[in-house]
């Protein structure tokens, strides 16, 4: 028993889970009525809900940049990349149908992470400094796309992507899931796991293994791309407009930070997409918490920091350790 | 006589899951002598080092230093104590001087600033006085050669602590002469009353150097002897506990048909730099050696083979058909296989199971989308796990945990998992011990009556001389000869590598 505890203990989403659940149950006594959903017009409401539906955008990033992690890189233009994608859809609505500009904004992504790919792969530049690029130069693109101005999109059934409801459920939900469901498939039911897991681990031995690292490289950050573009098309969607400038600011720090609460590390290796889910959880519903519990927005950063250190230290087992003698001496000496 | 020992070791065992490592293991070192630890790959020669240098905590048993207790925490605390190890793999910086090497962490100071001038001085007289080596230390390390490195891991581990030295397989990288060189290192501080532990899977080198010998098996102590009084047959039986048959100079290789069809042929195949074109023909079911001395291309030509370095001239043809553009890929789907010379970097991923080792090659030739599902992987690793005797406690394990040979097993697995056409091994032996040899050395035997071509490469000419059909000889990257069976002998390799005397072809 206490052995099976052990096992659990040590398992990657074993401390990620933790801390959401304590999270979770702060909620409970500070925030009464947290976990209360109501019905509206056949629509659920709620703080949980509203979590759920917020989440998204990250999630479907940090799910794209795990893989990227996974296979020893990193991708910091996913931000810009959701801003461009957005830019586009609502520029081109004005003159095209909704459907030729999500399949613009699409497109868009897998260039952008074409672009990033060969950049790492058949060029050799460091992911950091390869996706830099992007970073800072899609910004001005997504700025070229608006004019410079805040686009707003009127749209029907590109807002449903964003602030529409299927089964009483924001739709944003479903695109996450079926996002994750695909990745999942891709990890478990194709040979990508195994392959990413091995780039990520040992370069030549994967070579040596005939496994082909460079399309692998280019395929990981395409697919990043991808869910960038799409994180842009719901954001947009969402507030029915377009922001070159503010859209998805930040955003890879959170996906970066939601991958590595995830237990995936940055050196590469196994990757464990559920942890990435739950990690992108945390930190929005830490917003969340921090916003509604009324703190100080001018110190919400500082508290949203000493909370993330707080996690990564208990994710390091070393650390854990420390703190148990630490624990144990103390009560020895009481 | 007990003022004599140094270090004893007293019922050591230690446990790892699923596997007992160590059981009520002891071991003494005297002073002034050089003492071997024996035993196969996973008989717990490794695990007794780091249990006694603190890597790993024991379960049981104790250690004494000069008949005073002591329980190492960690290596530098068993430094401190006076035991240091050098280990196979040079723990040193390559970028940094000789001297900022040996006195890295401990920088001899004045006013607070580190004393370069001293620290120099002090570094050439450790190497010249206690290692008899006079080389300039203010150059970066990665100027000279892994030998010196070696050397200089040696100086700083002496300055540090004299009473134990413990030398894991340092010369499994080294040259003859450099052997050379360091086993005069050794008996002079030897001489100084150091005790020292020597690992190595080298006979001869055991030979030469050690005074006694403690041999280790499956985590037990068979015993301790005195070098000169047991002989090599005795000690190898010891070691893999079954008598050392004469198959050591396998015959048996005339039972094998001669065929002819040819498999694969090259023609003026060769890549600037790495190697000479040659030309070579493989028939169906023939092992041929690549013969020649470490950095004679014998790699190369292999990695040009399977595609990971381009060749820019020649042509290659398999089964009669031309092939450009050789990589990795093609090379697998044309039913090829490589077992790398330096598994850790170029065979094993460590963070992977051995199950998943296993299926990559097989994975990677059925390519991306055909997942080969779990219970037909299950089934692959446990065939190959059972047909090449692993010894895993259960194939999810992580492959790091395995010792050397057995790692080498599983990088085997993974290619025979291919049904290969043709296997290129690259030194499957080395650095593995005798029992795991003799076994790898019957499979590739076993293969080529199977009708699987090989291309085999080894240091060891015997190894060679027992399986090849005809060997290639090779010398500064150019193709000297070729010997058939009926001229192979390990002499006249050795003669044409030492002296280059071109073989006539007919």
């Amino acid at each position: 028993m206490k052995h099976n505890f052990y096992k659990i203990t040590q398992m990657k989403i074993f401390w990620p889970l933790v801390a959401l659940a304590v999270l979770l149950l702060l909620n409970l006594f500070l925030l009464p009525g947290f976990f209360s959903i109501q019905i509206k017009d056949g629509h659920l409401f709620g703080s949980v809900i509203d979590i759920l539906n917020r989440v998204m955008p990250l999630l479907i990033i940090s799910l794209g940049m795990t893989m990227v992690i996974a296979k020893e890189g990193i991708d910091i233009s996913v931000g810009s990349v959701l801003a461009i994608s957005g830019a586009l859809a609502a520029a081109m609505m004005e003159h095209t149908s909704v459907w030729v500009a999500l399949l613009a904004a699409v497109g868009v992504g897998i260039i952008c992470g074409l672009w990033n790919g060969v950049l790492v792969s058949v060029f050799e530049i460091q992911p950091m400094v390869a996706t830099l690029i992007l970073l800072t130069v899609g910004r001005g693109i997504a700025q070229l796309i608006t004019g410079g101005q805040i686009l707003s999109i009127d749209n029907s059934v590109y807002q449903y992507l964003g602030s529409g409801f299927l089964l009483g459920l924001p739709f944003p939900i479903f695109i996450g899931a079926a996002i994750f469901l695909i990745m999942m498939y891709l990890k478990k039911r194709t040979a990508m796991g195994l392959f990413l897991e091995s780039i990520g681990n040992n370069m030549t031995a994967s070579k040596f293994a005939g496994i082909q690292p460079k399309k692998m490289i280019i395929l990981v950050y395409t697919i990043c791309g991808v869910c960038a573009a799409i994180a842009g098309i719901i954001v947009s969607a969402n507030v029915s407009s377009a922001d070159a400038n503010n859209a998805g600011l930040w955003i890879e720090l959170d996906a970066i930070l939601a991958v590595v609460i995830g237990g995936t590390s940055m050196r590469g290796g196994r990757y464990f997409l559920g942890g990435t889910i739950v990690g992108a959880f945390f930190i929005q519903t830490l917003s969340t918490t921090i916003y509604s519990v009324g703190i100080n927005p001018q110190i919400v950063m500082v508290v949203k920091a000493i909370v993330v250190i707080l996690v990564c230290l208990f994710q390091s087992q070393e650390f854990r350790k420390l703190f148990l003698k630490f624990t144990k001496k103390k009560v020895s000496f009481s | 006589m007990s003022s004599a020992i140094l270090l004893r070791a007293e019922g050591i065992s230690k446990s790892f899951p699923g596997v007992k490592a160590l059981s009520n293991v002891n071991f003494s070192l005297r002073r002034g002598e050089i003492h071997s630890l024996m035993g196969e790959n996973g008989a717990g020669k490794s695990t007794l080092i780091k249990v006694l240098t603190g890597v790993h905590e024991k379960d049981e048993g104790s250690f004494y230093l000069e008949g005073k207790p002591i329980s190492p925490v960690s290596p530098q605390d068993a430094q401190r104590l006076g035991i240091s190890t050098v280990y196979q793999e040079i723990n040193l910086c390559e970028n940094l001087s000789v001297a900022e090497n040996i006195f890295i962490g401990r920088e001899p100071k004045k006013r607070g600033r580190i004393d370069w001038k001293e620290m120099n001085c002090r570094a050439e007289r450790i190497l010249s006085e206690r290692l008899k080596i006079n080389i300039d230390v203010t150059k970066i390390l990665s100027s000279y050669s892994t030998a010196i490195q070696q050397m200089v891991a040696i100086a700083r581990a002496v300055d540090i602590s004299s009473g134990v030295l413990i030398l894991d397989e340092p010369t499994s990288s080294l040259d003859k002469n450099e052997v050379k060189q360091l086993f005069e290192v050794m008996t002079k501080l030897k001489s100084e009353g150091m005790g020292i532990v020597f690992i190595s899977h080298f006979l001869d080198q055991i030979y030469e150097i050690t005074d006694r010998i403690t041999i280790l098996r499956n985590g037990e102590q068979i015993g301790e002897y005195v070098t000169k009084e047991i002989s090599r047959s005795q000690l190898v039986s010891k070691m893999i506990g079954r008598e050392w048959g004469k198959d050591s100079n396998q015959e048996n290789k005339n039972t094998r048909k001669e065929v002819q069809q040819v498999f694969v042929s090259a023609q003026n195949l060769g890549r600037r730099g790495m190697i000479s074109p040659l030309d070579f023909t493989l028939r169906k079911g023939e092992i041929l050696g690549l013969a020649g001395l470490l950095g004679s291309g014998r790699t190369e030509f292999a990695k040009v083979l399977f595609g990971i370095e381009k060749a820019d001239q020649g042509v290659l043809t398999i089964d009669h058909q031309q092939i450009r553009n050789m990589t990795p890929k093609a090379a697998i789907d044309k039913g090829f296989s490589f077992c790398p010379e330096d598994r850790k970097v170029e065979g094993i991923v460590n963070d992977l199971s051995i199950r998943e080792n296993i299926i990559l090659g097989l994975q990677t030739k059925r390519g991306l989308f055909k997942y080969i599902p779990m219970n037909e992987q299950r089934e692959i690793a446990q065939k190959y796990i059972e047909l090449l005797n692993i010894k895993t406690p259960n194939m999810e394990e992580r492959i790091d945990n395995l010792s050397g040979g057995n790692q080498q097993k599983v990088i085997l697995a993974r290619w025979l998992a291919t049904a290969p056409k043709l296997l290129i091994l690259d030194e499957p032996t080395r650095g593995i011990d005798v029992g795991s040899k003799a076994e790898i050395r019957k499979l590739i035997l076993d293969l080529a009556s199977q009708g699987i071509s090989i291309l085999f490469i080894s240091a060891e000419l015997e190894e060679m001389v027992a399986c090849c059909d005809r060997v290639i000889v090779l010398r500064d990257r150019k193709k000297i000869g070729e010997l058939d069976r009926t001229e192979m002998s390990e002499s006249r390799i050795m003669d044409m590598i030492a002296e280059g005397v071109p073989v006539d072809e007919t």
